[in-house]
């Protein structure tokens, strides 16, 4: 395929090296250093992909971040990534892309048929028009993004690894443009360390594309010098191909480096990007500033570009997107883009200066290249379908706000419009610096400093090449200084280089036409969101002023490029509906990140089992080998249940708790929370965080306590052991312990700094074995010499220091199934052979293990409340009919205690805890279920309460279910009814919430 | 991403060691009984959350594991200064 708009002078490329690539599913070729972009414009590809509203055909515009219509989607299958700019991409050696925008094809105009009615497609016509009926959103949404194409996420896991890196720098340089190189210059002669990151692929930013000589040598041999300058500096860490696209609070900035993405989808070896979190001392931002277009009719054919992308296509990568150029300005710089055409020997038709008798030295130079300036004139319409054919010019008057006369055509392919520059001011935005807006320079500029930032150069609206390189050279010195480096003077001479005067730019922005704005053609100002300049005005007279109002409104800078192209156009086309100045209108609020970041970076290695820690209990091993299956509680991993051969969950659960029912279980219990505290305060530091009082009691003794927060809701529950005088043992939930630790910890510290207690997490430090059931004493008894376990002596919520099989060992009586338990708690390394030896010692009485499930079932069957389930952090102790557990009398008002009186806890009406028996004992309710007192009432229902936990009890041999109902321990007896999402309901009898032994015989047996 | 010195470690540490702890120089009522709903309620829900200058409990949560004062700034989250639980804070006022 020939490249028919390549140069012969190759700019940064290199032809001699020929890459192949395919776009849209036909081959194509490229030299090495071509963007996509310049890659496809060699190849005089026009159309790049579809708007996104009126589907309308788009080509590339501009040569950065800014591009708006040449969003592809790069590679295939597992490494694909969607929505990058093709000026972005960097060509490499079978690179595949698409266009996301353009289904089925971009030159088959499905969508079309909708541009053809662009005009009844206004402002908010997704939500004036797609919003009712709510339920087809979601079609109509499908349908949209299709057409519009949002570009498809790979839905493999990716192949590659990304890395995140922690970095501390004394001076951070944002952008390796002339400001930037120079600022990291001096900065790094002071000893300070640098890191300079620039995006592009090598660095120089607005140089690589220049025509000036600096210190008598080419811009990009300067460049050279320099960054190879910096290089020798062991200070100092380049960083090309890196995005710093965040700021964020204290100096603490994010980077992206893409590694490999220049050497093909998916990395060759090593991490394909890198996430650099930066703590840096002082700040340079030296990110430049983007080229604002001109808005006129369809100035969005493809063929109409920015002066400045038409320059570097020409002078950085050797191509010539066109033949005959047609250039709009309303400044000197731009002239540069006409001389730049003319020495590509194409045909430069005429510039077009909004401005009359404009003489600086790039105009004068024009002239005398013989090329024709049509003085006064705007560009108001562009002509074409898929290409530009004509420009329609005219001239205007003097404010640019009206056409003056007769409208001629000019005969082109290509149009280079320049409304000036924008200051790339989004980093030091992100810091919550407000812009402000310069008329000296037609540009916002960055506001004062929130952090230690300072912007140089074009960033700063400074946009000659001399006066950046001032600026640049001071911000470095003075960053470096107050990071504690240097004397803060510039110690490299100035650059040598030519600075040309130019003339005042004109501030202007939509260029008139011969019709009103609103009876125009379309004069876009977000290319990637069509909002056109009729838009805005739109937004204005259906009532819109803040200029985030409108941009939500008409979608403006809702795009992939966030507006880096149209934004400031869109205010000031606001700003002149609403009558007032841009200062006045103000800008929107610029965020992270600056351009798109992948989720891979973000995640780094913190993905698959290194996404969150997980936590494995000493039998842990045991448990695998045994067949578990497994359940995430927190960040442990608990035996769920055991099944046999061909066992369903069900038949496994079942036969679990009928062993611990009829005979003897075990259920490794080590994950419960456990807080040492010690302490001549320690008890009561103790009643003061519970509802109950320990002041009493005794070592050998165990308590189960119920912890409110400060407004009388449960928080945690368990049981605390007196180890001895001023020593106790904390058991917590296991989903609780950080936070129970924390809990206390603030009190003391913050409250109570004079009680002598100290806390120390144990959880870790112990394996426990719960052995229960009815032979647990047995079991207990053969493998337990030196304790007494008869009743008299080691009675319930006793616990005993004793050996079990030879080791040291704390044995609670503590139950949470309703049976004869032992918690025996052993050194945590002794855990796996202590359950060996229970299992062992078990074996005659069918010792059965069983899991989280089986718990849950039996615990339940007892009424035993798990906190988090049956409780929500609106229920109090009188709510779950605990009331005996609340200390009347205590002396001390403890956490929660005044909470119980206020108006709220103590009405009527409130949702109490029961128990649910089914009228079918077969059916089990669904947990989260809602409960009403007639299903068949019309939608929608009286809520009575919900369903908190429900199982079917293979010991009862029926469902059974806790449920918080209002006013519920009234309402005994009383029918209630389940309705479910289908239709159906289950009708199920208010019962006491304890379905068995409800005396407790066999827990204290 | 802020940046705290825990004056306790005496050192900077990253915004991830720390949780956050509310609004500090909040004293619990001696006799809560002897309150009315709206004088306890107002120890219990409400709180100044002023634009500017805001004393708060921090807690080195995987440091030192010591819960201490800031006052920041709401409006720039510049942490003016860090000191011990049971001291006063040396900036005041409401703007920074």
């Amino acid at each position: 395929m020939r490249q028919l708009n390549r140069l012969l002078a190759a700019g940064r490329t290199d032809q001699n090296k020929v890459l192949n690539f395919t776009f849209n599913g036909k081959d194509y070729q490229g030299v090495a250093g071509d963007t996509l972009a310049s890659a496809l414009l060699a190849n005089g590809i026009d159309v790049v992909g579809r708007s996104f509203k009126y589907a309308r055909p788009r080509g590339i515009f501009g040569h950065g971040p800014e591009e708006p219509n040449a969003i592809m989607q790069i590679g295939s299958g597992a490494s694909t990534i969607p929505n990058l700019k093709a000026t972005q991409v960097e060509l490499y050696e079978g690179l595949e892309a698409a266009s996301v925008n353009g289904w089925p094809s971009v030159n088959f105009d499905i969508m079309g048929l909708i541009g053809a009615f662009g005009r009844l497609m206004p402002p908010g016509f997704y939500y004036k028009t797609f919003m009712y009926p709510k339920k087809l959103w979601m079609t109509y949404e499908h349908f949209i993004r299709k057409a519009a194409g949002l570009g498809s996420s790979p839905v493999e896991s990716d192949p590659d690894s990304y890395e995140k890196l922690n970095q501390h720098c004394d001076v951070l340089v944002v952008g390796a443009g002339p400001a930037g190189l120079v600022a990291a210059r001096e900065a790094a002669r002071t000893g300070a360390r640098v890191i300079i990151a620039d995006e592009q692929s090598e660095f120089g930013g607005s140089l690589l594309a220049s025509t000036q000589l600096i210190d008598g040598l080419s811009a990009t041999q300067w460049v050279a010098d320099i960054t190879k300058e910096l290089g020798a500096f062991s200070n100092v860490q380049r960083l090309p191909r890196s995005t710093v696209f965040g700021y964020y609070d204290h100096n603490f900035l994010a980077i992206l480096e893409r590694r490999t993405d220049h050497l093909g989808i998916s990395a060759p070896s090593g991490p394909r990007q890198c996430m650099h979190r930066v703590r840096a001392a002082q700040v340079v931002l030296a990110t430049g500033a983007f080229e604002r277009p001109l808005v006129f009719a369809h100035n969005d054919i493809p063929g109409v570009m920015l002066a400045s992308s038409v320059s570097t296509y020409v002078n950085r990568y050797g191509v010539a997107p066109g033949n005959r150029l047609v250039l709009a300005v309303t400044n000197d710089n731009a002239y540069q883009t006409a001389i730049d055409w003319y020495h590509t020997g194409r045909t430069v038709v005429a510039v077009v200066d909004s401005r009359t008798a404009p003489n600086g030295v790039l105009v004068e130079q024009v002239r005398a290249l013989g090329i024709q300036i049509l003085e006064g004139h705007g560009l108001i319409e562009a002509v074409g379908s898929k290409r530009v054919r004509k420009a329609l010019v005219a001239p205007i008057n003097e404010a640019g706000s009206e056409v003056t006369g007769s409208v001629q055509s000019l005969v082109c392919d290509l149009i280079a419009s320049s409304g000036g520059w924008s200051a790339a001011i989004h980093l030091s935005s992100h810091t919550g610096a407000k812009p402000v807006w310069d008329a000296s320079v037609v540009s916002f500029r960055p506001g004062e400093s929130k952090q230690q930032e300072r912007s140089a150069g074009a960033c700063k609206g400074t946009f000659g090449v001399l006066d950046g390189l001032i600026e640049g050279a001071n911000a470095g010195a003075e960053a470096a200084k107050l990071a504690g480096f240097g004397e803060g003077q510039v110690q490299f001479p100035t650059p040598l280089i030519d600075q040309i005067i130019e003339q005042p730019q004109q501030a202007l922005f939509l260029v008139p036409h011969s019709k009103t704005t609103s009876r125009a053609p379309s004069q876009f100002v977000d290319f990637q969101l069509d909002v056109s300049a009729a838009g805005i005005e739109l937004a204005v007279l259906e009532g819109f002023e803040s200029v985030e109002h409108v941009k939500r409104y008409t979608a403006l800078g809702f795009g992939t490029d966030q507006g880096k192209l149209g934004n400031i156009n869109g205010m000031a086309i606001l700003a002149k509906a609403l009558g007032q100045g841009i200062a006045e209108t103000g800008t929107t609020i610029f965020r992270p990140s600056y351009t798109p970041t992948t989720f891979g970076a973000i995640a780094g290695r913190d993905i698959n089992h290194l996404f969150d820690p997980e936590r494995y209990t000493a039998m842990h091993r045991w448990h695998v080998d045994s067949g578990a299956e497994f359940e995430n509680v927190g960040q442990w991993k608990r035996p769920w249940y055991f099944p046999q051969v061909n066992e369903t969950m069900q038949q496994a659960v079942d036969r679990e708790g009928l062993a611990v029912r009829n005979s003897v279980g075990i259920l490794d219990a080590t994950t419960l929370g456990k807080i040492d505290i010690q302490g001549p305060d320690a008890a009561e530091f103790i009643t003061r965080m519970y509802t109950n009082s320990y002041l009493k009691l005794a070592p050998g003794k165990c308590r189960y306590g119920v912890m409110l927060k400060e407004d009388g809701m449960i928080f945690d529950d368990g049981v605390c052991a007196c180890l001895s005088e001023n020593h106790y043992l904390m058991f917590t939930t296991t989903g609780g312990a950080a936070g129970v630790l924390s809990w206390l910890e603030l009190w003391q510290q913050t409250e109570w700094p004079e009680l002598q207690v100290y806390f120390t997490s144990v959880t870790d430090h112990w394996a426990t074995a719960t052995v229960t059931g009815p032979n647990a004493r047995k079991v207990i008894a053969k493998v337990c010499q030196d304790i007494d376990l008869a009743s008299e002596s080691f009675g319930f919520m006793d616990w005993r220091e004793g050996t079990v099989s030879g080791v040291a060992a704390r044995v609670f009586r503590i139950s949470f199934t309703g049976e004869l338990s032992y918690e025996v708690n052993v050194p945590a390394h002794y855990g796996r052979y202590i359950w060996e030896q229970l299992i062992e010692a078990g074996a005659e009485f069918n010792i059965t293990p069983y899991g989280t499930e089986t718990m849950h079932v039996l615990r339940a069957e007892k009424g035993f409340i798990i906190v988090g389930q049956d409780t929500d952090g609106s229920m109090t102790p009188a709510d779950m009919n605990m009331d005996w557990v609340v200390g009347k009398n205590k002396a001390f008002s403890f956490i929660g205690k005044r909470s119980l009186e206020r108006s709220d806890s103590v009405r009527e009406n409130r949702k109490q805890l029961v128990g649910l028996k089914t009228l079918d004992p077969s059916a089990v309710l669904p947990e989260g279920a809602q409960v009403v007192n007639d299903p068949n009432q019309p939608i929608p229902m009286s809520m009575q309460g919900h369903v908190t936990s429900s199982y079917y009890s293979a010991s009862l041999g029926h469902s059974i279910a806790l449920a918080v109902i209002k006013g519920g321990l009234s309402r005994m007896g009383d029918t209630i009814h389940c309705p479910a999402a289908d239709g159906s309901s289950i009708a199920a009898e208010i019962v006491s919430s304890v379905f068995y032994d409800p005396t407790g015989a066999r827990q204290n047996d | 991403m802020l940046l705290i010195y825990c004056p306790n470690c005496l050192e900077y540490r990253e915004e991830e060691e720390f949780s956050y702890g509310g609004e500090a120089h909040i004293a619990r009522p001696l006799n809560p009984e002897t309150l009315s709903d709206a004088q306890w309620a107002d120890y219990l829900f409400f709180r100044t959350n002023p634009r500017g200058i805001h004393h708060e409990m921090w807690y080195h949560a995987t440091g030192c594991r010591r819960y201490f004062n800031a006052t920041r700034n709401t409006v720039t989250y510049e942490i003016l200064e860090t000191y011990q639980v049971g001291t006063q804070p040396q900036i005041t006022g409401t703007e920074a």
